[in-house]
């Protein structure tokens, strides 16, 4: 196996793979979305739940591979209990790591997404890991459907 | 016979092909994924080097040295596609830039055909559930267009088509065409199309056949099989991207109106009226993919040479040859834990597609091409089919003749590293 490779699957990966955490929906949305990548057939679906522009609660469900599923998972870690402002920032931030690592970016802390930086080095994957993020940025701006073509 | 027949494929016929000697990621190619698109002799390549070196022209329109020597080696081509598809005469073989246009060359036909060749509101379309998009979609938009209606043919869970069902169809739809594929590009099913053919014509149904997986790996005569319409994608043939093949019975090609109008598709054009040219240049308006034609005549010049001037030797070769690796490829892979075969017609073409229980197929493809094996994953343009298994998509493996026993057996070790990482 080569690195790269191991750099993509690394444990945190498919660790949030086998067990995704906040899979399911929450009861009553203040904002969902449905995300469709319909070169791969990759289908996520973002439920969430605001409350004085605070992200409280947010679930995903969905059929994806390892990346789209893991992205997610972590997806749904990193923006719970943060304001929507903010949830945007890490989307930018997050797009930036994975499309064009040598951009200055907002230096917004990643934490734990960092592990999908591998993911710069497949550039057919590269939608697996952003599409969870796309159907999150549309859920915030009001709009149901989101396809990454 | 066939071990006899086999032996005219052993691993030095790799050496005809450049790109087999590449390495990926360090490794060997191993080139699984011919289902999608093969790859190219170097009696092919050479011949397109000549062409485009010695003898580029346009065809059908120059008195000069060039376009004499172009228009030879274009109708040289037309009669080698002949011979590959067992039609009684070359006007039959119309080009085109693929498979694809090919059927919506006879679907648009339908929409503007007059008599029996003119779709109505509710006449019946049947297509299988096992179809390419390429085979549902020109239909959907000829039934937009005119009123009649696609209906699917259901399919068994073994990805065979229930044949009882299809005969129930033709004596209560009553279609005016039948419209299936002959191999399965998902599930590897050779379909029974002659039995079929036969039975739409019994309810008087016009049939077309979508040969694009079958060109590769099946002997084909359409005059036996008796198919009204048959199409080839050329690429997959050892032949060039950009070309494909519409064969149609003589009468039927010479009732459908023109699909597109230009150039050489003309008898006569004036402001008062336009007459057209005969088949197959009423249906080739433009300049044609000249290059792609002839390698594509090229390569069944060559498949031709392998079966020592017989194609049926060739193809006894070939299918005796990828129903080795198809069978021991099925076997190894069933007997991985959480690997499951989609697709387990008891007649088969070379394509293995199968699902693991924790691995996605694109978890699966990106992890073997970091072994060297280009597969392909996803759904095989074939949604309804995915829809049928209930799942989104598949792995899988598909071979020609330049693939060995020893690429199955990379297959097999690389689908256990996905095993153990996903496990």
């Amino acid at each position: 196996m080569n690195d790269d490779l191991r750099e993509l699957y690394q444990e945190v990966i498919l660790d949030h793979n086998k067990r995704p955490r906040n899979r399911g929906r929450i009861e009553v949305p203040t904002a969902e979305a449905d995300g469709h990548n319909p070169l791969c057939g990759d289908q996520v679906h973002v439920t969430l739940h605001t409350k004085d522009g605070l992200i409280d609660a947010i679930a995903f469900e969905g059929q994806g591979c390892a990346i789209s599923t893991a992205s997610a998972s972590l997806m749904t870690e990193a923006v719970k209990g943060k304001t929507v402002e903010e949830a945007e920032a890490i989307f930018r931030e997050f797009q930036s790591m994975v499309t064009s690592p040598d951009d200055a970016g907002e230096h917004v802390d990643l934490g734990s997404l960092v592990a999908l930086a591998g993911v710069r080095e497949f550039p057919v994957r590269i939608k697996c890991a952003t599409l969870p993020w796309h159907t999150l940025h549309a859920a915030l701006a009001g709009e149901r459907k989101v396809s990454t073509e | 016979m066939q071990t006899v027949d086999r032996k005219l494929i052993d691993a030095a016929i790799r050496d005809q092909f450049p790109i087999l000697a590449t390495k990926v990621h360090g490794k060997p190619l191993t080139y699984l994924d011919n289902a999608a698109t093969s790859q190219k002799p170097r009696f092919v390549i050479d011949a397109l080097d000549r062409y485009w070196t010695g003898q580029n022209s346009n065809v059908h329109r120059g008195v000069h040295y060039l376009s004499q020597l172009a228009t030879l080696e274009f109708d040289n081509a037309r009669e080698s596609v002949r011979r590959l598809l067992g039609a009684a005469e070359a006007d039959e073989v119309v080009f085109t830039k693929g498979c694809t246009e090919g059927i919506n060359l006879v679907a648009s036909g339908l929409v503007h055909g007059s008599g029996d060749l003119r779709l109505g509101a509710g006449d019946a379309i049947l297509v299988s559930t096992q179809e390419h998009h390429s085979n549902i979609v020109p239909w959907q938009l000829a039934a937009e267009r005119t009123g009649a209606r696609v209906i699917p043919i259901p399919i068994t869970d073994d990805g065979e088509i229930q044949l009882d069902a299809y005969l129930d169809l033709l004596k209560t739809a009553r279609p005016k065409l039948v419209a299936v594929k002959h191999v399965c590009n998902a599930l590897g099913t050779i379909n029974p199309i002659k039995w079929m053919i036969e039975q739409a014509h019994a309810y008087g149904a016009l049939v077309l056949i979508d040969g694009a997986q079958a060109g590769p790996h099946l002997r084909i005569n359409v005059q036996d099989l008796d198919a009204d319409f048959y199409t080839l994608s050329c690429h997959k043939i050892y032949a060039p991207t950009g070309v494909g093949v519409l064969y149609g019975k003589r009468p039927l090609l010479e009732s459908l109106p023109p699909y597109q109008g230009g150039g050489d598709m003309i008898r006569t054009v004036s402001f008062e009226g336009t007459t057209y040219a005969g088949i197959p240049a009423k249906f080739e308006a433009g300049t044609p993919n000249i290059a792609g034609a002839i390698g594509l005549g090229k390569s069944v010049e060559w498949l031709e040479q392998l079966g020592g001037g017989s194609l049926d030797s060739a193809f006894s070769a070939i299918e005796a040859h990828e129903a080795a690796l198809r069978s021991e490829a099925e076997a190894i892979l069933a007997a991985i834990p959480g690997v499951r075969i989609v697709g387990t017609a008891r007649d088969k073409a070379g394509i293995v597609s199968f699902t693991m229980e924790s691995a996605h197929p694109h978890d699966i493809g990106t992890i073997l091409d970091s072994e060297g094996i280009a597969i392909r994953a996803g759904h095989h343009c074939c949604m309804p089919l995915m829809t049928r298994f209930g799942i989104p998509a598949t792995a899988r493996a598909s071979f020609a003749l330049y693939n060995t026993m020893e690429e199955v057996e990379r297959l097999e070790s690389a689908v256990r590293k996905v095993q153990e990482m996903f496990a």
